[in-house]
């Protein structure tokens, strides 16, 4: 059995991995196209940080770990998929055969349409040959200008923080993180970065980046509520979002919308096509509904779910993954989980001190718990998970946490370890 | 063999023995604080839940990981910080659906239980057997398991 996985990411090499303790003879190959061993992107800003070497952020460490487990790691980009023939060719003008496909091609950063964008000395910051454009730029004292402040953004920001520029962060939106924390969540994280000396435009946009000649590189117009100003900058960041990777797959009749569309056993409407991690539109546990998370977590489930269908395992579907975020802004200490917004009917429970940089808002539907929000809370956070994708019935314990959303842990083990206090 | 923590809540009598010999083999202090093992005291009934990892199959934490700084230790089976390379990311504490890694702000990284190397100090301490180390083939191991398999559903 001939597996070929598309991309070297957290997802594609979670899956050769699996494949390979579920079958030690299947051939198995992963074709990569960044120049680089297996990374995660998420260790880029511990790199940026200088907490880590660029090797840091390897995704496996031992000497010939691939090689070992007799996975072919290669070097190619992926051009087009032939489902009829069942190959994929490659820009090197190679063709490989495959019995089962997977596509963990991830996803890439989406260039906002603003005059100026495209060219040296703005950058995404996504790949480690960009953390090398931005570590050469972002000096101590530099002017920086990031567009957007969403998740990957504010993870940007710490990093960039941290190498002691002069940073200034646009939004359009009315707060930081929007897609990831609420109302008072976001603007407590604003009102910290803005505490801690980051200039954060929120409803603000940039309209265009001039290159200059003089002490910095460029003239940034931004619009504002209160009107327009002009801001120097030596380095731009851009980080407005991403998209799946998907251009390669004109053509192969693999049914897109977001992403890539997989059931429930990860395979594409193309029959031995499966796809995962940031390129997948794969089942939302909270929303029954089909989405992209672009997150890791979801990235390496999938990568072990996709692997036991691909080896033919049966059973093994995936119920769906939750979509979850940790933040940590400088220090300030943040989490989300599944549906955060609420429910229609549902209820909630907040708890606000804001001297103390602490919030916590539970919702739920019934005495489910079905979603959850946290600032400056580290201990047993994942039980929040644990509640929702158990479905628990949380009973009396629903009451005691409308009352104290902190019991969150008691409520946990009373639901789910110790009959007596149930 | 593989040898679990199994953990009777019924025998502990919240005298936190084992976050102390917990917090002083992993961080070298006397501070329950800094344990892996946590009793949660539930005062209204009289009871005390003692709550670690269980160092379950699926290894949310391991996988979620994206720099390999959770592996298995082959002998004891369990899932360990490597702490050279964690970078704090914290990924691993909300992909943990049990809610038994967490992230410690002094050193920058997470902590979670290790069993020690195989001879866990919290069993050692506990004067009640509480925590015993055992067998993973005792029933309480299932007993264990069954609580984790209610926690999270194989997806
Ligand atoms: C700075 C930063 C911080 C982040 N922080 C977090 C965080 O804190 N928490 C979190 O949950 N997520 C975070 N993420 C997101 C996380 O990194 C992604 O969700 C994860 O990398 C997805 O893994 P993947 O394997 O699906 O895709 P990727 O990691 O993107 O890997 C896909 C690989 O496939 C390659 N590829 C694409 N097309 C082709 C082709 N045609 N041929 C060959 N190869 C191809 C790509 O170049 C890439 O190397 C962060 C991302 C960034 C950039
Ligand atoms: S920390 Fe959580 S996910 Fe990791 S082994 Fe322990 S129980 Fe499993
Ligand atoms: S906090 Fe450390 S151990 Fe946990 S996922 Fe991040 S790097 Fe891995």
């Amino acid at each position: 059995m001939k597996h070929v996985i598309i991309g070297a990411g957290p997802s594609g090499v979670v899956a050769a991995e699996q494949i390979r303790k579920l079958n030690t003879k299947a051939s198995i190959t992963i074709i990569g196209d960044e120049p680089e061993a297996p990374y995660s992107r998420m260790a880029i800003p511990y790199h940026l940080i200088g907490d880590i070497e660029e090797k840091g952020t390897h995704l496996r460490h031992a000497k010939g770990h691939f090689k070992t487990l007799n996975i072919d790691v290669r070097n190619a980009r992926v051009e087009a998929v032939d489902s009829t023939n069942k190959t994929v060719s490659l820009n090197n003008g190679a063709d490989v055969s495959y019995d089962k496909l997977l596509i963990a091609s991830g996803s890439r950063p989406n260039a906002p349409s603003i005059p100026g964008i495209d060219q040296a000395g703005v950058h995404s910051c996504w790949t480690l040959e960009d953390a090398r454009a931005i570590a050469a730029l972002a000096k101590p004292g530099a002017k920086v200008i990031q567009i957007g402040a969403g998740f990957i953004a504010c993870i940007i920001l710490e990093a960039l923080a941290r190498r002691d520029v002069d940073l200034t962060v646009v939004e359009m939106e009315d707060r930081m993180v929007p897609r990831m924390m609420d109302n008072v969540a976001g603007n407590m994280i604003q009102d910290w970065c803005v505490e801690k000396n980051i200039n954060v435009f929120s409803n603000g946009q940039v309209m265009e980046i001039v290159k200059v000649d003089g002490d910095h590189t460029f003239k940034v117009k931004v619009k504002t509520p209160t009107g327009e100003t002009e801001l120097d900058a030596d380095l731009v960041i851009s980080a407005t979002g991403v998209s799946p990777c998907v251009d390669f797959l004109a053509d192969s009749g693999i049914e897109i919308d977001t992403g890539i569309i997989i059931n429930k056993n990860m395979e594409t409407n193309v029959p031995d096509i499966y796809a995962s991690g940031d390129v997948a539109q794969g089942k939302d546990f909270c929303t029954g509904e089909y989405a992209v998370q672009a997150i890791q977590p979801t990235a390496t489930e999938h990568g072990v779910i996709v692997a036991q269908n691909m080896v033919g395992r049966k059973g093994a579907e995936c119920g769906g993954t939750i979509n979850m975020n940790v933040l940590d802004t400088m220090g300030l200490i943040s989490c989300s989980f599944g549906l955060w917004q609420g429910v229609e009917g549902g209820e909630s429970s907040t708890l606000v001190e804001k001297d103390k940089w602490r919030y916590i808002n539970l919702q739920f539907e019934d005495d489910v718990l079905v979603g959850g929000t946290a600032i400056g809370m580290t201990q047993h956070i994942g039980v929040m998970r644990g509640l929702i994708q158990s479905e628990t019935s949380l009973g009396k314990w629903k009451d005691r946490l409308l009352e104290n959303p902190l019991q969150i842990m008691d409520a946990y083990l009373a639901s789910t370890h110790t009959a007596a206090i149930r | 063999m593989q040898m679990s923590l199994v953990i009777d809540a019924n025998k502990c009598t919240g005298c936190l023995q084992c976050e102390m010999a917990c917090s002083y083999e992993g961080e070298g202090v006397f501070n329950p604080t800094k344990s892996r093992i946590k009793i949660f005291p539930f005062h209204d009934e009289g009871i005390f839940v003692p709550y670690t990892c269980t160092q379950c199959d699926e290894a949310w934490c391991m996988h979620a990981c994206p720099v390999e700084a959770i592996v298995i230790n082959k002998a004891t089976g369990a899932k360990e910080i490597v702490n050279d390379l964690c970078v704090g990311c914290k990924v691993c504490t909300i992909a943990c659906p049990f809610g038994t890694v967490n992230y410690n702000a002094d050193s920058g990284k997470v902590i979670k239980c290790d069993l020690c190397g195989g001879d866990p100090e919290c069993a050692k301490a506990c004067p009640t057997d509480a925590i015993t180390y055992q067998d993973a083939n005792w029933t309480g191991y299932d007993k264990m398991k069954d609580y984790a398999a209610k926690a999270v559903p194989a997806s």
